[in-house]
């Protein structure tokens, strides 16, 4: 069963480390794609209003993105088969320039006899963990 | 506003654990949502994108992003936050966890339907924590993905 990890694979390794620069139309683009409409994602007002410091990406923008580096290292030899969030922090996104997320991924555990693997990821914004506890499993069967 | 918002508090009902709702009315998965969902969260993964890629690596159709789920689990969260005895007032939601957990990858064609049970309700520091699964079955009834998500309703902090 040991065949289905990819050869050399191995516990520490660092799968993807690279940054997402997310942007005002970022927000808009994502808001009509998930047909989540809340006005704290676009207008400032709004989030200045509920005590944000200004408009802030969507949590699930956030996880969206943050698990992309992870599926271009994957595909298509193994799938995502489950992925899990805690949201510590809002990601604030200026006009300019945006919000530069910085993602990493680490193999945190591989399991042979399952052929699966948790990749955890540290995902952070002005050197803040925006995203704990975010941990994707992943199979190669 | 603010005075109108505080005004609206009432607390989250603590009997909401164990309540299932009824299954939200079935989404039907087609191939465009899925190709504007994954360009809306920076996919380069060719599966998520072209028809022929997706079919080449085995899938009906193209392929939705992990995350995708959330806007099939959606319409049970509307559900959940707009229960008459619920208390949760949505304009106080943030949220605060979110996870999936995946039988098979949603492709496009994909007839789902959601249906959502609450888990727990707890009280943390002034907040009330409801967290819920959305279990996600195809036109089969076979499941797809289980969405579980802890919405934090934050508490008066006048």
């Amino acid at each position: 069963m040991s065949d289905l990890i990819p050869a050399g694979l191995a516990v520490g390794d660092v799968v993807a480390n690279t940054q997402i620069v997310l942007t005002r139309d970022s927000l808009v683009r994502y808001a009509g794609a998930s047909g989540d409409f809340n006005p704290i994602h676009y207008r400032d007002d709004v989030a200045l209003s509920v005590g944000l410091p200004g408009v802030i990406a969507h949590g699930m923008l956030t996880m969206g993105v943050a698990v992309q580096p992870v599926l271009d290292w994957l595909s298509p030899r193994g799938r995502v088969v489950d992925y899990g969030v805690r949201f510590t922090r809002p990601v604030v996104v200026d006009p300019e320039p945006g919000a530069t997320l910085q993602i990493r991924a680490v193999v945190a555990v591989i399991d042979e006899a399952t052929g699966e693997a948790r990749i955890d990821l540290t995902v952070t914004f002005a050197e803040k963990t925006v995203l704990a506890k975010a941990q994707v499993r992943v199979s190669f069967t | 506003m603010a005075a109108l918002v505080r005004l609206a508090i009432v607390p989250v009902n603590p009997e909401l654990p164990d309540r299932v709702f009824a299954p939200a009315p079935a989404y039907l998965v087609s191939r465009e949502k899925i190709r504007e969902f994954s360009r809306a969260v920076f996919s380069r993964n060719a599966i998520n994108l072209d028809p022929s890629a997706a079919r080449a690596a085995g899938f009906a159709d193209v392929v939705a992003p992990p995350t995708f789920a959330v806007v099939v689990q959606e319409a049970t969260l509307a559900q959940l936050l707009a229960e008459p005895d619920a208390g949760i007032d949505f304009s106080r939601v943030v949220h605060g966890e979110q996870n999936f957990h995946y039988t098979r990858p949603i492709v496009a064609g994909d007839e789902l339907t959601a249906t959502l049970r609450v888990l727990s309700v707890k009280t943390l520091g002034g907040n009330a924590m409801v967290a819920s699964e959305s279990h996600i079955v195809d036109a089969q009834g076979a499941h797809v993905v289980t969405a579980t998500s802890t919405l934090v309703v934050r508490g008066d902090d006048a």
